[in-house]
């Protein structure tokens, strides 16, 4: 017995980290898409969801619930196993990427040495859902949406493996947990050294992840739902689940590469460690508003749920409080939780800022076509990464050999590399006037 | 169907499938074709090779309705042809029989009409730049163009009782004065929409994305425009200076001052700006006809029951979309002899073959968008 328990110790926390992630995953994802109907809502001047629960809090549970219950529908002429399988080879690979993420000090499943590369091959394989999905539908538009996105995902991969390779070169290695550790020793986030890479990630994600502008895969308004169109119900959810988690991939890859991972900002400056209570105070103050909107809800059972989340952010109020407190529990010392706990705050928070931007994004602009999403990528995206990692591998041979300081040799290569973006997007533009005006020839 | 056409615009039917083509049936129930349009496409790859517009979805029989009801019965079956656009049909009508019966409504009625047909004109480039957008990717300009447009359909409702299918005018007149406040209405209206349209311009008028997105796609030629007989923005865009209201002045266009915007190139992004420029002008007039609404009747004599003498008419008005016509055959009872309609969406439509050729599937969408057809007037 006591063997059976030494087998398994290692593999307590980690388990328990994985039964997290899953379980709480599409909570969070429901939740991010209820955020963003919220944003879209805020920024078409209406009010979004407000029927189910107040606020509409309670939306995505009765969404999940619709699905789950909805008749599951598969075409008589499709392929019924890929068309089975397709659906959890997406949300699988999302998910499975999750495993080597460092979300706070100590907060992480499996602390792999091949950390990012493992998290970038595993989540490119999703890529086969979609593709499997739409050619197992047996639908032209399907069909049409899958091979989009293969095409894309294929383009915009290089550039998005290129800026990491340029954020890998300042860390020096792919462990999530050590690039996270280096940035906090070099006092800086990777983003500050390498703004140019952090932004050809950002591009490429979201071009990887087929969101708005790039969501021609799904594009409503040409393919009705592209390679989901003949899903519904539970499994339609499922790749729905899948694009949720794939962002919160690539938004946690960029947080841990370029934003400082689990760090607060500035985490060095002592003066600003101010910036700890910041969790703890923003959940009260969440809590103190669901109080102070409790009794203006229309119905008990609204004003019992708003009561039940103000008591959940007072709860994690109390939580992330706790470790700030020199209080000694048994034989742990509090302190000691409060890496933990406060990384995993701040992971969150950069995670939300940069999903932000991607729904900013998709509120904000029109769709490219095809033809453009892969010229911006083969001729802007491509090229501008190549150089800039060759920008920074000169940059760190300077000032490992050269003596230079590091900063100035990367101001030189970032403006190097800004001035090789402008002359290509000269020179693309004017290709492009040449090219208007032939095409319906 | 097939014979009609020239050989060098091959039917998707009688073309043979090459080994890398597909047939894609777009439609009716798709979420941009603007109704029940059924457009087949040949493609090779994501390219046109062919395509075919199928109509008919939405066919009532409208002008044969006409045949069997009384001239002031039939007037609110036009409504529901040009469905964002129900004044300006309305307005063409009621015009058309007034000339078939030699009456003319009274000045202040004209000057009423004329208001609240610019409204509609506003009102429909509203909603065909939302939708617009729309197909194009761009979710957010709908919301604020509906919000506008919800003015508009206020002031409707607070002048006829009605938002949508409104028969707001009368064969001879109008039933209703315009009510208490209408004309501070509209004036508060056309200052807030100054604004608003700068709005709309600075979400998409420079946008990189969405002048790729338009610019040299579906590009409508002047020779080929006036060959199908397109009207209104669509053939203002590729150059020609056409409008009714200035050509054959009808309500009271002639006491106006407005511009007729022209675009050069033909292709989506002029149709855009042309219509954006056109709702400038909308507002440009309602602000001139709100300052002097002459008094007087709003109502001709014209008797309870309508005889027109035996003969024919046409007039034709310019609607959001182009040239409404009517064609009105009388033989002297209280019914139309023969009805027969000129929707500008139906002949708009037949371009839509050329222009999309050589394009990729994204641009379908946006070129049905920028004819801005509306199917309830296409099919009747």
């Amino acid at each position: 017995m006591n063997a059976l328990v030494e087998f398994f110790r290692p593999h307590l926390m980690p388990l328990i980290y994985a039964l997290i992630v899953v379980a709480v995953l599409p909570l969070i994802a429901g939740y991010i898409v209820l955020l963003e109907r919220k944003i879209m809502a805020d920024m078409q001047a209406r009010l979004g969801p407000m029927r189910v629960g107040p606020h509409g809090l309670l939306q995505p549970i009765a969404d999940a619930v619709k699905l789950l219950i909805k008749e599951d529908i598969i075409p008589e002429k499709a392929d019924r196993w890929i068309f089975w399988l397709a659906p959890l080879l997406s949300v699988t690979a999302g998910m499975l990427a999750l495993a080597a993420f460092s979300f706070g000090p100590g907060f992480q499943i499996a602390d792999l040495n091949i950390g990012l590369l493992f998290i970038l091959g595993i989540s490119s394989m999703g890529i086969f859902g979609i593709v499997l999905g739409g050619w197992a539908s047996n639908s032209h538009y399907s069909l049409l949406g899958a091979l989009r996105s293969s095409a894309q995902l294929v383009s915009y991969e290089t550039a998005a493996g290129m800026a990491v390779v340029a954020g890998l070169l300042l860390a020096g290695t792919l462990s999530t947990r050590r690039i996270v550790e280096i940035q906090a020793e070099q006092g800086t986030w990777f983003f500050l050294l390498a703004p140019i890479a952090f932004f050809t990630y950002l591009v490429a994600s979201i071009a990887e992840t087929n969101r708005a502008p790039f969501d021609l895969p799904e594009a409503e308004s040409e393919l009705v739902a592209g390679y989901m169109t003949e899903y519904s119900g539970f499994r339609w959810a499922l790749y729905f689940l899948a694009e949720y988690t794939n962002m919160v991939v690539v938004a946690s890859v960029a947080t841990t590469l370029f934003l400082g991972g689990w760090l607060r900002p500035f985490p060095n400056v002592a003066w600003l460690s101010f910036f700890d209570y910041i969790p703890p105070l923003l959940m009260l103050l969440l809590a103190g508003y669901s109080f102070y909107r409790t009794p203006r809800q229309p119905t008990k059972v609204q004003q019992a749920f708003l009561v039940a989340v103000g008591l959940l952010c007072l709860l994690l109020g109390v939580v992330l409080f706790l470790p700030m407190l020199p209080l000694t529990f048994g034989g742990i010392e509090a302190p000691s939780l409060k890496p933990a706990i406060h990384g995993g705050f701040w992971f969150l928070f950069k995670v939300f800022v940069y999903m932000y931007v991607f729904m900013w994004l998709r509120f904000t602009v029109p769709r490219y076509r095809f033809d453009q999403l892969m010229k911006l990528g083969w001729h802007f995206l491509i090229p501008v990464s190549i150089v800039n990692v060759m920008g920074i591998g000169i940059a760190l041979v300077l000032h490992r050999e050269a003596g230079w300081s590091l900063g100035a040799a990367l101001v030189l290569t970032t403006l190097l590399t800004l001035a090789a973006a402008a002359y290509l997007a000269v020179v693309g533009g004017r290709q492009e006037s040449a090219v208007v005006g032939g095409v319906n020839g | 169907m097939s014979d009609t056409r020239s050989s060098s615009f091959p039917n998707v039917e009688t073309t043979v499938l090459g080994a890398d083509e597909i047939i894609l049936n777009m439609g009716p129930q798709h979420p941009s074709t603007h109704g029940v349009l059924r457009v087949k496409l040949k493609l090779d790859g994501e390219k046109v090779v062919a395509s075919e517009c199928i109509i008919g979805y939405l066919h009532r029989g409208v002008e044969k309705i006409a045949e069997h009801r009384s001239y002031q019965q039939f007037a609110p079956y036009v409504d529901r042809m040009d469905y964002v656009a129900a004044v300006s049909n309305g307005l063409g009508y009621c015009e058309a029989v007034e000339k078939l019966m030699g009456a003319e409504a009274p000045p202040r009625a004209r000057v009423i009409r004329t208001i609240l047909t610019e409204l509609q004109r506003i009102a429909s480039h509203l909603l065909w730049l939302g939708t617009h957008a729309l197909d194009i990717g761009a979710l957010t300009p709908v919301f604020y163009c509906f919000r506008e447009r919800e003015e508009i359909l206020k002031i409707f409702e607070k002048y006829c009782g009605a938002r949508l299918t409104t028969h707001a005018f009368r064969i001879g007149g109008l039933q209703y004065e315009a009510y208490d406040g209408m004309e501070q209405d509209v004036r508060r209206f056309c200052d807030d929409f100054a604004t608003k349209i700068d709005e709309y311009e600075q979400l998409l008028t420079e946008n990189r994305i969405w002048v790729g997105r338009t610019k040299g796609v579906g590009i409508l030629t002047a020779e080929d425009a006036i060959a199908i007989g397109a009207t209104g923005p669509v053939i203002r865009a590729s150059g020609v200076k056409w409008d009714i209201r200035k050509a054959m002045p009808y309500a009271a266009y002639d006491q106006y001052q407005f511009e007729i915007p022209t675009g050069q190139s033909g292709d989506t992004y002029d149709r855009y700006l042309v219509r954006m420029e056109e709702m400038r002008q909308s507002r440009l007039i309602c602000l001139q006809a709100i300052e002097n609404i002459p008094s007087g009747p709003i109502m001709a004599r014209i008797g309870k029951v309508l005889k027109p003498p035996p003969g024919e008419v046409y007039h034709s008005i310019e609607a959001p979309k182009g040239e409404l016509g009517y064609y009105i055959v009388s033989d002297g009872t209280v019914q139309p002899y023969r009805v027969r309609i000129r929707p500008p969406s139906f002949i708009n439509l037949q371009a839509f073959d050329r222009m999309v050729r050589g394009h990729l599937v994204a641009d379908v969408v946006a070129i049905i968008g920028t004819l801005d057809i509306v199917l309830g007037e296409v099919d009747r």
